[in-house]
């Protein structure tokens, strides 16, 4: 009896509980709540005069401090208010000057780019910041067990010229490198070198180095204690080169990892936590009505989209034998007119996305307003393509998504199977969780899947290498769809090394246009992001999710 | 005895190579673990080699012999989420599950018992019947829902206590504890009840129908005719006897809250192995979750061996039995 008890204790888990318990109360309810939160609000003002501290929350932690271990964002985004960047991105996703001051290729070597680094910058411990120190970084962030490698794979060498210029070499014209560099931390080496982090932490092999548990930047946070997974505190850098350029305001934060989506939100609620990432799309509006609290949002770089497997001569998950019904252009333009995409943004979406017509984010190099208009729903249309192409009854099909990685994943989904079956396509739906999603679609196991793309470089290319380009061991790894091209191909391998930026960016445009017409995949919407804050604080939503503290506003 | 115990020993030994196998050949339905290690840049070259260097490649069987070997010595082996060592992970997040086990335990078991008991005596009371009528929630509504109700009432609504978290903790050695400090306390309450609730409405129950069966038999009557006070009638003689299935229920209850607080500490965004192991479960970290479950087995085992033990400190019949074989 005691185990059948246990068991279904452990099935409670998966119920996606999605706070509903919350948003069912009467109006009575709310205000005294109003109140309660308005009088601890003024408690918590009066107290607090001298110390600013931001009580952030999100729902996980930073895997490492490690600089150069872990390219992930929760990870980048701790490391950012302690480490810096040569450049960083602000709010609007602009580079701006962070460790170097100025940058651009050498006049006479377009495989060589030239930065001119900030002077007089200190590290946490007093230490001088040089070009030393950015040699040593770039050193070990191109070492085996660094994850910021191939971010930086172009680079064969930097070199120190003087103590506040450095030239680094790539191994052929390499147009957008600053984009890869806006994570890519720097570190003091005489630190590293006194407590043994030369080498990046082998993390797969459980190896604990100094780095690890402590932070040595130039940034305008200090790492003050730190536990992994639940509390790490950090406080103003009094000494920052930048304190009296950027607001500062915030002299202590406390930011903690807190899971459960709808604990997350009480949190924030009872004045507990004054800055929240990660906010669940259906508590948007009770955050919002909630006095003092507030929620400011943008596009977030993510675009949600499904592929399907054009290139096998046929499929498993369908019932057409013999034949390969996505292989037909007309059959994939049918299915991407029977989305309504406005539909999806209303009921599953609760109006947090934007429809989207092509899969790139809006404010990457090469995305037009007009391609990412091109997503009418048709269905009249969509019928017709559909008897044309010889499946005037349609066919069935299985749809693999993941329902633990993108906002509303599996409801998308479902709402997609209910408009694909308008047109005749019997859809049978298989949602899992992303650890069993993704291999599927790496390992080509799939026929019609959901993909997300986020675009740390802000630039096609980065998509066009692993959406379009044939599959290969290394390039076209998350393509899918078995389509391949071989000018293409050529076309989106010379984009690497083409400085002539018009005929780069003609290039891209033709690439795009090639994709848009093969309807290569089914552009859903960009996602949304969400941030919530207590009145007083004051910060953009950026797009890349990764808060900067050091332009927050606090009152 | 001896021979006994040396034979319960064996099968808790073959019970937690059975777990640990059955454990080890679901962790593929998981899913794989490389696709959350490796971020979306990363090339097949980087698969393989990952892939071979944590034996993913290998055979279930190899796979899990590799553990055991390990394991035996106490190395559990790394984390691939956090990339530290699990022995130390587990150690670290250990204190916050057991103080919290601990305390919802002993609400559990004092209050249970204490309800029972008078459930059972004043069973016609207006007082027995609004506490047995109220149980009926703690058994019926699930944990989760209790743990976001709590939450709802006494941090959002009321602003009494803390809806995450374990306040201030203080380090004693390795050991980090929440009960020296009023924000450790503060933050205890709301989980240690909502992981309490259930198992204390369970052995309430349990008490009040075993007590209301002893009060029917002979020798309590007998009691009675003898003229025996009530309070020597129920405490000394009929208490005792009722004690023997509420040993066995409570022992694997406290096996349960420590292993069963994964809800509630994900609730509450507790520190402790629960959360961690659910984390774990979404990252597919296997030897986290392996470490875990072989955990808890040896835990479940241990726990019924004492509950075995102490039948023979309780009923004496067993011990008769025993001396007559």
């Amino acid at each position: 009896m005691i185990w059948i008890i246990s068991i279904t204790m452990t099935v409670k888990i998966g119920l996606p509980f999605r706070g509903t318990v919350l948003t069912k109360n009467g109006e009575t309810i709310m205000n005294l709540k109003n109140l309660m939160i308005a009088a601890s609000a003024t408690a918590l003002m009066a107290g607090a005069a001298s110390a600013e501290t931001l009580r952030w929350a999100r729902a996980g932690d930073a895997l490492t401090l490690d600089p150069h271990s872990q390219n992930e964002g929760p990870s980048h985004t701790i490391r950012h208010q302690m480490y810096e960047p040569l450049i960083i991105r602000d709010v609007t996703g602009a580079f701006e000057p962070a460790l170097a001051t100025e940058w651009g290729p050498k006049a006479d070597d377009p495989n060589v780019w030239v930065f001119k680094l900030r002077e007089g910058v200190k590290f946490h411990d007093g230490a001088d910041f040089n070009a030393e120190d950015v040699v040593f970084s770039f050193e070990r962030a191109k070492q085996p067990n660094s994850d910021m490698k191939e971010l930086i794979g172009s680079i064969t060498e930097v070199r120190a010229v003087d103590d506040y210029t450095v030239e680094i070499v790539t191994d052929g014209p390499n147009p957008i490198l600053p984009s890869n560099l806006t994570n890519l931390f720097i570190l003091d080496k005489g630190w590293a070198e006194a407590n043994d982090t030369v080498n990046v932490q082998d993390f797969e092999g459980g190896e604990i180095t100094y780095a690890t548990t402590n932070a040595n930047g130039t940034g305008p946070y200090v790492l003050q204690s730190r536990e992994p997974d639940v509390k790490t505190v950090m406080v103003r850098n009094d000494n920052y080169w930048g304190i009296d350029q950027f607001p500062m305001e915030v002299t202590e934060i406390v930011y903690t990892p807190i899971q459960n989506a709808a604990t997350r939100v009480a949190a924030m609620l009872s004045g507990e936590v004054n800055f929240l990432q990660d906010m669940p799309v259906q508590d948007i509006d009770r955050v919002n009505g909630a006095d003092g609290l507030m929620v400011k949002q943008a596009p977030q770089n993510r675009v949600i989209f499904f592929g399907m497997n054009q290139g096998s001569d046929d499929i498993e998950a369908d019932n057409v034998d013999g034949k390969n019904p996505l292989a037909d252009v007309r059959v994939r333009q049918a299915m991407s007119m029977a989305i309504n995409r406005d539909a999806i943004k209303q009921v599953v979406m609760r109006g947090q996305s934007q429809p989207a017509g092509m899969i790139a984010p809006p404010f990457v190099n090469g995305w037009t307003e007009a391609m990412d208009g091109e997503s009418a729903t048709n269905l009249e249309k969509a019928k017709e393509l559909m008897a044309e192409a010889g499946y005037p009854d349609g066919f069935s099909l299985r749809l693999d998504c993941p329902n633990d990685r993108y906002i509303n994943d599996e409801a998308i989904c479902q709402a997609a199977v209910g408009m694909l079956g308008q047109i005749g396509v019997t859809v049978n739906l298989d949602a899992k969780p992303k650890a069993q999603h993704f291999p599927l679609i790496t390992d080509g196991k799939t026929d019609f899947y959901m993909l997300g793309w986020g675009v740390p470089t802000y630039d096609s290319e980065y998509i066009f290498n692993f959406l379009v380009h044939g599959r290969e061991d290394d390039i076209g790894t998350w393509n899918g769809t078995g389509y391949q091209d071989d000018a293409l191909d050529s076309k989106i391998k010379s984009l690497a090394s083409n400085t002539d930026l018009d005929a780069r960016n003609a290039d891209i445009a033709d690439i795009w246009r090639v994709v848009q017409d093969e309807a290569l995949y089914i552009p859903i919407h960009h996602q949304v992001l969400n941030w919530g804050m207590a009145d007083g604080v004051g910060i953009e939503v950026d797009a890349e999710d990764q808060p900067k503290v050091k332009y927050f506003t606090i009152k | 005895m001896f021979a006994y115990i040396v034979r319960r020993m064996l099968q808790s030994v073959i019970v937690l190579l059975v777990v640990g196998l059955v454990a080890f050949s679901m962790f593929r339905f998981v899913g794989d673990p490389i696709d959350n290690m490796l971020g979306q840049e990363r090339t097949q070259a980087d698969i393989d080699r990952l892939r071979t260097e944590l034996g993913l490649d290998q055979p279930i069987p190899v796979q899990y012999y590799k553990f055991l070997k390990e394991a035996v010595q106490g190395n559990f082996g790394v984390s691939y989420r956090q990339g530290r060592p699990v022995s130390t992970i587990i150690a670290e997040r250990a204190p916050a599950t057991l103080e919290l086990a601990f305390v919802s335990g002993f609400l559990a078991i004092t209050m249970g018992i204490a309800l029972g008991v008078f459930t059972a005596i004043r069973r016609q009371g207006v007082a027995a019947n609004i506490i047995m009528t109220v149980s009926l929630i703690g058994v019926s509504l699930p944990t989760f829902l209790i743990g976001i109700l709590l939450i709802y009432i006494f941090s959002v609504e009321l602003d009494l206590l803390p809806s995450f978290g374990r306040g201030e903790t203080v380090m004693i050695g390795n050991w980090s504890t929440g009960f020296l400090t009023t924000s450790g306390l503060k933050a205890l309450i709301l989980p240690a009840i909502t992981l309490g609730l259930y198992q204390m409405t369970l052995i309430m129950r349990l008490v009040r129908s075993e007590m209301l069966e002893v009060l029917r038999a002979d020798y309590v009557r007998f009691a009675r005719a003898r003229g025996l006070s009530d309070r020597v009638i129920n405490f000394r003689h009929a208490l005792k006897n009722t004690m023997v299935p509420v040993i066995t229920i409570t022992g694997l209850q406290l096996g349960s809250i420590i292993a069963f607080a994964i809800i509630t500490e994900t609730v509450f965004q507790w520190p402790g192995v629960g959360l961690l192991f659910i984390n774990a479960i979404q990252f597919v970290d296997i030897p986290v979750m392996a470490a875990y479950l072989m955990l808890i087995s040896v835990m479940f085992v241990t726990i019924n061996l004492i509950v075995d033990l102490l039948y023979y400190a309780i009923d004496p019949r067993l011990r008769v039995d025993a001396r007559a074989t």
